[in-house]
């Protein structure tokens, strides 16, 4: 065992993960720890853009993008955050365009702006340009230019170092563990700052645009700590993914002017949200397409799908815009987007739930208190400013805008603290959690459990719920618990134990698949992500609330789940009837 | 179909050197190689060991020789590489091999941060965005898409035979900030490059251009950044 002692730890190293690293090693002693190589982070999948009212292409304003976030989060959403993010995505863009980044360019040579959906003018006139992009590369692109000033400025990363347990001391962070991948060495790294910033969960799903890499871990460790993860029942399906694939089709394709049709060639959205149609927020035009499918107007010979037309638009623009997701298409699917239409299907895209922080990233302990020492940011954390619903291009607004601001609160933090005293065998954990598994004599496959879990969710808990499919999923994940008891690793050797390491995975996953569905079944009310169809009206008198989960252990050791809530922060908007 | 994937094993812990072995594995024609190496780690043999994120295409993690050729496994569908035949799958050339298809990733890496990947310039920042035209922001568009995979240096031969090489991905790294308008590093970048390990061991095979997985012409990229350090000018 290896130990090490850093003023900040950083968790990831996709975008919040960098933009932390960029701020806090400038100030204090900072590592990056991820269990990849920074680039292959699932920033880089992210396609249409990011938002910011820099008004370069037509009038806009920070105020009715936060409106529109507030809005289109259910109005979930906390408030006060919301209008951090907006006011500050405009520096956020512009940073990020100063560090190099190659955005698209209008005729006057500034920083392009398109359409995208839930994103209005004068609090939901009509839809407005405010998306900056790079082509559909824009996530890309943002990972590529924060790894490039992560290599200017020196920091210090530790790649393929997989954080399986943080440190805790007297209710403060001290420190986290981590299993070394090419060697199955452990490494105790004492810190004064701790941030979490290793993104979500996505492969709790099968249909998903999530990397196979996104099991959880950050949220999984903290929940096993016994401290709260908040809204964890809104999970974001993404209209477009690539039929029976899940990969991501980016909603600059209904920006640039592509439209989604049944098997009657109708535009069906023109029926689900008059005024913005095809670019109503996701979670509209994901139940609005599943529906479709439902009442048999699907398209292929299942009717298990409908379609996404770019056919109407010219090669060129297609090309100089959206030039990846259509040769995602023609590579996977064998379809030809200039001439013919798409077979898509939601996917399974962003947990808006996670780690409660406030404003500066500090992570919560309750509805009151920060955790000292601990930070979160970007999609394992709850801000919340994405409520019930993200918006598109607010996810690489948020991983910049609050992985700066955990950055900076992390090393401004670590500049006065001391180094806490660490538990008495710090790796105890991680030992008999890693030791446990390898040395399992188990017969269970591990794909054969997670393959089991993806379906219960993808039939259960997906964009339709019932208390009915949600109890089965239930059911179903606590068998699953106890066949994982019985799980085989069938790579024993300490070099690269990529099969130890889908174990543990699939431990995050579990319980976390556990406390979604255990949120959503107390949520009886439909909002944003969330539909439950007995249920099927937002009800603001009873669940105008986050929801706060708790792992708690009894005496026996017995395991159960306790729910708590915490009141949604409003300042300007008041909650209103959702229409577009 | 019933297909048979031949893959070179390799794992220290066990034995000294690297083995073929085969796997027989049904799939369907539009399956990728990577479903290939997922159905055998999860169904067969759970210590194969290889390198996979995003599962399609722009994570750079799976870089693989597939039938003797560099592509991302995840890219690469079964019903173009004549099924029909073994499919062999090896790890990239030129790193040395870790375990299976993991290579050390170091050396390409060190060789990529080497070339100041990142703009550079001097004076005041503007308080807005710096202003660049789309033909300006066009003519280094290609280097921008690279994934840091290193199918393009671990298909050079000249890579293959000299170790300090920079290798193609690391020119194309440079390029994109050489002919970027609003960087100002070009002379030192250009410097760093007229090295004797630099972009003049370049014999233009084009196996870089052949086996970039994001369609990059690498090997004109190449020779823009050498013709750059003739005339000095971009």
């Amino acid at each position: 065992m290896q130990q090490h002692q850093y003023d900040v730890i950083i968790v990831g190293a996709g975008g919040a993960g960098m933009r932390a690293a960029l701020e806090s090693s400038t100030r204090t002693r900072t590592a990056v720890l991820t269990k990849l190589y920074p680039t292959r982070s699932h920033t880089g999948a992210a396609q249409g853009g990011m938002c910011a009212a820099l008004a370069n292409v037509e009038e806009d304003n920070w105020e009715w993008h936060t409106f529109d976030t507030v809005k289109g989060g259910d109005f979930l959403v906390d408030q006060d955050a919301a209008e951090v993010m907006c006011r500050e995505a405009v520096d956020a863009v512009l940073d990020l365009e100063k560090m190099g980044l190659p955005f698209n360019r209008t005729a006057e040579g500034k920083i392009d702006q398109r359409f995208f959906g839930g994103h209005t003018r004068n609090h939901g006139e009509a839809v407005v340009r405010r998306s900056c992009f790079a082509a559909d590369r824009t996530g890309h692109m943002i990972l590529q230019t924060l790894y490039q000033q992560c290599i200017k400025q020196n920091v210090e990363f530790f790649n393929e170092y997989y954080v399986l347990d943080l440190l805790m001391t007297d209710g403060k962070a001290s420190g986290v563990v981590a299993y070394e991948l090419a060697t199955g060495e452990l490494h105790v790294f004492s810190a004064k700052s701790v941030i979490f910033a290793s993104g979500g969960f996505g492969k709790v799903f099968r249909t998903t645009s999530n990397a196979h890499t996104l099991t959880g871990d950050g949220m999984g460790i903290v929940w096993r700590k016994g401290l709260p993860l908040e809204d964890m029942e809104f999970f974001q399906f993404h209209p477009t993914g690539l039929a029976g694939l899940g990969v991501l089709l980016s909603e600059a394709a209904r920006g640039e002017g592509g439209i989604l049709r049944n098997a009657d060639n109708e535009r069906f959205m023109e029926r689900y949200a008059p005024t913005v149609k095809d670019l109503a927020p996701r979670d509209m035009v994901a139940r609005a397409m599943a529906n479709e499918v439902r009442e048999g107007r699907g398209c292929g010979p299942d009717k298990a799908y409908v379609m996404l037309d770019l056919t109407h638009l010219e090669p060129a623009h297609i090309d100089a815009k959206l030039p990846d997701i259509t040769e995602f298409a023609r590579t996977y699917l064998g379809v030809e987007p200039y001439t013919e239409q798409i077979p898509v299907f939601p996917t399974a895209h962003y947990a808006m739930g996670g780690i409660p922080t406030n404003i500066k990233g500090e992570a919560l302990a309750n509805n009151e208190d920060v955790i000292p020492g601990l930070y979160a940011a970007g999609e394992v954390a709850c801000v919340s400013v994405h409520g019930a619903n993200r918006l598109g291009t607010n996810s690489l607004l948020d991983i910049n805008v609050f992985g700066r601001r955990a950055g900076i609160a992390a090393a401004e933090y670590a500049a006065t603290a001391e180094f806490e005293e660490l538990p008495a065998d710090p790796s105890a954990y991680v030992v008999e959690l890693v030791e446990g598994l390898r040395n399992s004599t188990g017969e269970e496959r591990i794909a054969a459990i997670r393959s089991d879990l993806q379906a219960t969710m993808d039939l259960n808990a997906q964009v339709y719920r019932t208390e009915g499919s949600l109890k089965q999923a239930l059911i179903d994940i606590e068998a699953l618990k106890l066949r994982f008891a019985n799980v085989a690793v069938q790579d024993k050797g300490k070099r690269f134990n990529t099969d130890l390491l889908e174990a543990v995975e699939l431990g995050f996953l579990l319980d976390l698949a556990e406390v979604l569905v255990v949120s959503a079944l107390e949520r009886k009310e439909s909002r944003g992500g969330h539909f439950r169809e007995d249920y099927d009206k937002r009800d603001d008198v009873n669940f105008m609330r986050h929801t706060m989960a708790y792992r708690e252990v009894d005496a026996d050791g017995n395991e159960t789940i306790r729910l708590d809530y915490k009141p949604v922060v409003q300042t300007r908007y008041k909650p209103m009837e959702r229409k577009y | 179909m019933d297909v048979k994937v031949k893959i070179l094993r390799y794992n220290p812990e066990v034995v000294d050197e690297a083995e073929w072995k085969t796997y027989a594995v049904t799939l369907q024609p539009t399956d990728r190689v990577l479903d290939a190496l997922h159905k055998i780690k999860w169904e067969q043999d759970g210590t194969l060991t290889f390198r996979r994120s995003c599962a399609h295409g722009v994570c750079g993690s799976d870089a693989m020789r597939i039938n003797g050729r560099n592509r991302l496994a995840c890219k690469t569908l079964i019903k173009d590489l004549s099924p029909d035949k073994e499919i062999t799958v090896e790890p990239i050339k030129g790193l040395p091999v870790l375990k299976d298809l993991v290579v050390d990733m170091e050396p390409f890496f060190d060789a990529y941060r080497s070339v100041m990947p990142f703009l550079v310039t001097s004076g005041h920042e503007p308080t807005r965005e710096r202003i660049q035209s789309q033909a300006d922001r066009d003519r280094f568009d290609d280097t921008t898409k690279c994934i840091l995979c290193a199918a393009c240096t671990t298909s050079c031969p000249v890579f293959w035979s000299d170790g300090q090489y920079f290798g193609p991905q690391a020119i194309v790294g440079a390029h994109r900030f050489i002919f970027d308008s609003r960087d100002e590093g070009t002379e030192q970048r250009l410097e760093i490059l007229n090295d004797k390990e630099g972009v003049w061991r370049c014999r233009t095979t084009f196996n870089c251009t052949d086996a970039c997985p994001r369609g990059i012409e690498v090997t004109k990229a190449i020779q823009e950044v050498k013709r750059a350090l003739i005339f000095r000018r971009v």
